[in-house]
């Protein structure tokens, strides 16, 4: 039997743990406004592509969640609060640097399930799943370079100060 | 010569002319009162510093003192010609409030001293800094408005010889995305089109762009145009009804009124209908282009009717524009705020570029594209490297270019940082912010008034534990928050070049003593090079330059084999010259270039380009690898982007779009034209501008009192009823602080400058800060003074 409904189900949830925690990073660096701004952006192709494969999830036989939450409101507000309360503080910097690198390592982790998908809807020729995997996962590829760009214009500040 | 009303008839009589006919001569003067032009006893050479159109213009002296200007009837750019803010405003360097000794910070209070003093408080701070925390720990925010010997003199000061990633100019704030277009689709900067393009268009497209105000000579150029023979149509967007939007009627082409923040909508549906209709140039396209494809799938499903949802326009007028630019047989585009200053900056502005190449209008006369720049010596900002780029545009991330430069500088190539791209100011301010940054040096700008959320910028200027060093030739808001303020001399009073948006270059000579003990900038630099002993490899004093023209001797053999090559201009050669001359002037090219990318040649080769571009939403950097693989071999690249909402979109409680914007009649935070009688006379005070029917449901009337809100801040403003679309409020952004109670800022009152309003967010790729797309309210105040 096909595993393929594995591998929609794993996208569906690291892709779902992906915008959460982009949402997530964009809220706890609210300061840093390019952060802030730009990863809610980015946070919406994930929620794009949650959408897409709970839609053609359902053609698998998988009831994935379409919209499921994305953020848990209450800690949202606090995490906005503390970013404005150490505005004057330089050692929010490390925590931008650990929070990139998670979210490089986690657009590297659905990159490659993007990748397995793609490769195993070639051999099944699956080509509604290929086409969403190739339109969907040069995305993915771009939010990891975001945080790579972002850990490399940043660190040199943040370590030398 | 004609003297006129420059502020009832901004734009003068006309003297059309027909397409490919030279623009004829209209000589503007205009002297102060009693002053008879026989009476001039020198006139000396240079151009406007008002504005970023580069006319060039004689200074009239009358006993060491400036009595008026006259338009320079050789030069290529303006024929003769001045605009109001040219007329008028040399008025501010004769003003009694001239900066004109040092002041340092004492017991809180900003006192008098002498330059020995002020210079060894920053010297004493810059070298307990480095000492303590190194290099990162100082940064440079310069300007638009000082001259090239300057920028390369600062660029080499801080990224030569202290080391610093931490330099830009405020050109941030009006040309950053000009620079980052040009990049993205040509792979470096470097204005492709010029001026007489506009002698030979069928079709001029102005985005975002009120040349009317912001460029008027240019403007006066297209109404000689319309007002000839065979005139060509204008297609026009923009949310205001401006005089262009008017040409654009009344020419038979098409004024589009987008929603704010929906630029990179109407464009992508633009170059839907363009390629749907086949109005597509194959040849030129396959030639010397790469990209198309995903440019073709992007803009696929962008119809009039997706785009016209979202930029809230009739599809119908979407198609007739697009119809006007796919039938021009000559286009000339041109961008300015509208796209620059809005959200997805770089990737409205690219489409344009993306427009002009699938037509295959470059390189020839009448096609071109002007990304314009707002102030008037921004590009040499640009080529300097004192904002955020690599000085004679090489690329950060080729070692090779960074190689060179310390050849060069003759130090340690490791000494210039190049880890990262330069640091763009909106960053610095925020490592002002959190501590990392200890001083800033500010020259020739005023960031208390231009940057986005003033209390913000207040609040990190006037921490304790940040050194300010302000540079400037008034005690403007910025100044007055200064640690140490610089009295600096200005245009008239020093000499120079500086290079307008199509790549011309003016000399600018001294025609005056500078006030008091205030000094050139460039002399103001130098002096601090010296006093820091500032060495190269060989011990020799860094820079090794010592006055104007043997800095600007020493920026031109740094260009040599780079695009902005000025190796074959001098001082001595621009002195002899009839008027200014387009870069690139060299060897090859002794009388320089008119046009660039003639045949498609292109400077996007991956070892000779400046930059290697960036995502278009994400703003990341390119790796060396990547470009090389997507262009091999130099030719145009299509960069196609998504359309994205605004990032604040106005909601119940604030239901309008705010922009902010310009007038005619000033410049910047006013800080010259609000010292010159008829400019400050012409617009004296802040304003609102709504549409008669928002302004009908609300119950104001023209000359109300409104009070204007945003998240941010308010702000008290006189009514405008004009033709703005509906839904959309237009602040201008020149009014701050120095001429009332407050000083630097509002006196416990409600506050007057646009930026109290506006919101913290650039555009990822240029980082250009975005002042058109913040939501807004607006409310009559009871009582208020009409």
């Amino acid at each position: 039997m096909s595993k393929l409904p594995l591998v929609l189900r794993e996208l569906h949830r690291s892709e779902t743990s992906l915008a959460r925690d982009l949402l997530a990073v964009a809220d706890r660096h609210q300061v840093d406004h390019e952060i802030f701004h730009v990863g809610r952006d980015i946070a919406a192709w994930s929620q794009t592509h949650v959408r897409l494969l709970s839609e053609i999830g359902h053609d698998h036989g998988l009831e994935l969640d379409p919209a499921p939450r994305w953020t848990v409101p209450a800690l949202s507000s606090l995490t906005r609060r503390l970013s404005t309360a150490t505005v004057h503080r330089p050692e929010s910097g490390l925590l931008l640097l650990a929070d990139l690198r998670r979210v490089h390592r986690k657009a590297a982790g659905v990159s490659l399930d993007w990748e397995l998908l793609a490769q195993s809807a070639q051999a099944m020729r699956q080509g509604e799943l290929l086409a969403l995997a190739q339109s969907c996962h040069p995305r993915t590829v771009r939010q990891m370079k975001w945080a790579n760009a972002h850990l490399k214009a940043s660190s040199p500040q943040i370590i030398a100060s | 010569m004609t003297e006129r009303d420059a502020i009832a008839k901004p734009w003068g009589a006309r003297t059309p002319f027909r397409p490919g006919e030279p623009w004829p001569d209209r000589v503007d003067i205009h002297l102060a009162g009693g002053v008879d032009p026989d009476d001039v006893q020198r006139w000396v050479r240079t151009a406007s510093m008002l504005h970023s159109n580069g006319d060039a213009m004689d200074i009239a002296v009358v006993d060491g003192r400036i009595v008026g200007v006259r338009g320079r009837v050789e030069d290529r750019v303006n024929h003769g010609r001045l605009g109001p803010k040219d007329l008028y405003g040399w008025q501010a360097n004769g003003s009694q409030d001239r900066l004109t000794r040092p002041l340092v910070r004492v017991d809180g209070g900003l006192v008098e001293t002498d330059w020995d003093t002020a210079m060894d408080r920053v010297v004493t701070r810059s070298t307990q800094l480095l000492d303590e925390r190194g290099p990162s720990s100082i940064g440079f925010y310069t300007t638009g408005q000082l001259m090239a010997e300057e920028y390369y003199t600062l660029a080499a000061i801080g990224h030569g010889a202290i080391g610093t990633n931490h330099m830009d100019g405020n050109t941030r704030l009006c040309t950053a995305t000009a620079a980052a277009a040009l990049k993205e689709t040509f792979a470096c900067d470097g204005q492709p089109g010029s001026y007489t393009d506009v002698d030979h268009a069928d079709v001029i497209a102005l985005f975002g762009h009120n040349m009317a105000e912001t460029q008027t000579v240019l403007w006066m150029r297209i109404l000689d145009r319309l007002a000839g023979p065979q005139p060509p149509r204008i297609v026009c967007v923009d949310p205001r009804d401006t005089p262009v939007a008017k040409a654009a009627r009344d020419s038979g082409g098409v004024h589009l009124a987008p929603l704010p923040g929906t630029n990179v909508a109407l464009m992508n549906a633009l170059l839907h209908e363009i390629i749907a209709n086949e109005w597509v140039d194959p040849d030129y396209l396959d030639a010397h282009t790469v990209g198309y494809a995903e440019l073709r799938a992007q803009v696929e499903g962008c119809t009039p009717e997706w785009a016209g949802g979202i930029c809230r326009l009739d599809p119908a007028e979407i198609r007739a524009a697009a119809r006007v630019l796919g039938e021009a047989e000559r286009l000339l585009s041109t961008v300015l705020q509208g796209f620059y200053q809005s959200h997805q900056a770089s990737a409205a502005a690219v489409q344009v570029n993306n427009l002009n190449l699938v037509r295959g209008m470059l390189g020839r006369p009448g096609c071109g594209i002007l990304q314009m720049n707002g102030q008037p010596t921004a590009q040499n900002t640009r080529e300097c490297g004192a904002d955020g780029d690599m000085s004679g545009f090489r690329n950060w991330a080729n070692d090779a270019h960074v190689a060179d430069l310390a050849r060069h500088w003759n130090i340690d190539p490791m000494q210039i940082p190049h880890m990262a791209p330069p640091t763009h100011a909106m960053q610095m301010i925020r490592y002002c912010e959190e501590g990392s940054i200890g001083m800033l040096w500010v020259s020739g700008t005023n960031p208390a008034v231009s940057l986005p959320d003033l209390s913000r910028i207040r609040s990190i200027f006037s921490q304790d534990r940040l050194f300010l060093v302000v540079q400037d030739i008034f005690l403007s808001e910025t100044a007055q928050l200064a640690d140490v303020v610089l009295p600096a001399a200005t245009w008239g009073e020093k000499t120079g070049c500086f290079t307008n948006v199509d790549r011309t270059v003016h000399l600018s000579d001294k025609a005056v003593e500078p006030p008091g003990q205030a000094r050139p900038d460039l002399d103001i630099f130098l002096d601090y090079a010296r006093r820091m002993d500032f060495r190269d490899r060989d011990g020799q004093p860094f820079p090794a330059w010592h006055d104007a023209e043997s800095a600007f001797a020493a920026w031109a053999a740094s260009t040599e084999g780079r695009p902005c090559d000025y190796t074959g201009l001098s001082h001595e050669r621009l002195r002899a010259a009839p008027s200014g001359i387009q870069w690139p002037c060299n060897a090859e090219h002794p009388d320089g270039t008119e046009r660039l990318y003639v045949d498609g040649r292109f400077w996007s080769a991956p070892d000779h380009c400046e930059s290697y571009g960036r995502d278009m939403v994400t703003g990341a950097p390119l790796s060396p690898t990547e470009y090389r693989a997507l262009n091999p071999d130099a030719k145009a690249v299509l960069k196609a982007a998504e359309y994205l909402p605004p990032h604040e979109p106005p909601g119940p409680e604030h239901p309008f779009v705010l922009i902010t914007g310009r007038t005619i009649y000033h410049f910047h935070t006013r800080t010259k034209t609000g010292r010159a009688p008829e400019l400050q006379a012409a617009a004296p005070r802040v304003w609102v501008e709504c549409s008669p029917a928002d302004a009908g449901r609300l119950g104001l009337t023209d000359g109300d009192l409104a009070e204007v809100a945003t998240p941010r801040g308010t702000l008290h403003a006189h009514v405008r009823i004009t033709g703005i679309r509906d839904g959309v409020l237009f602040v201008p952004f020149h009014y701050g602080y120095w001429d009332t109670p407050g000083g630097s800022a509002p006196d416990g009152g409600p506050g007057r400058a646009a930026n109290e309003l506006t919101a913290t967010d650039w555009d990822p790729v240029s980082k250009q800060p975005l002042f058109k797309t913040a939501a807004a309210s607006i409310t009559p105040v009871e009582g208020g003074q009409r």
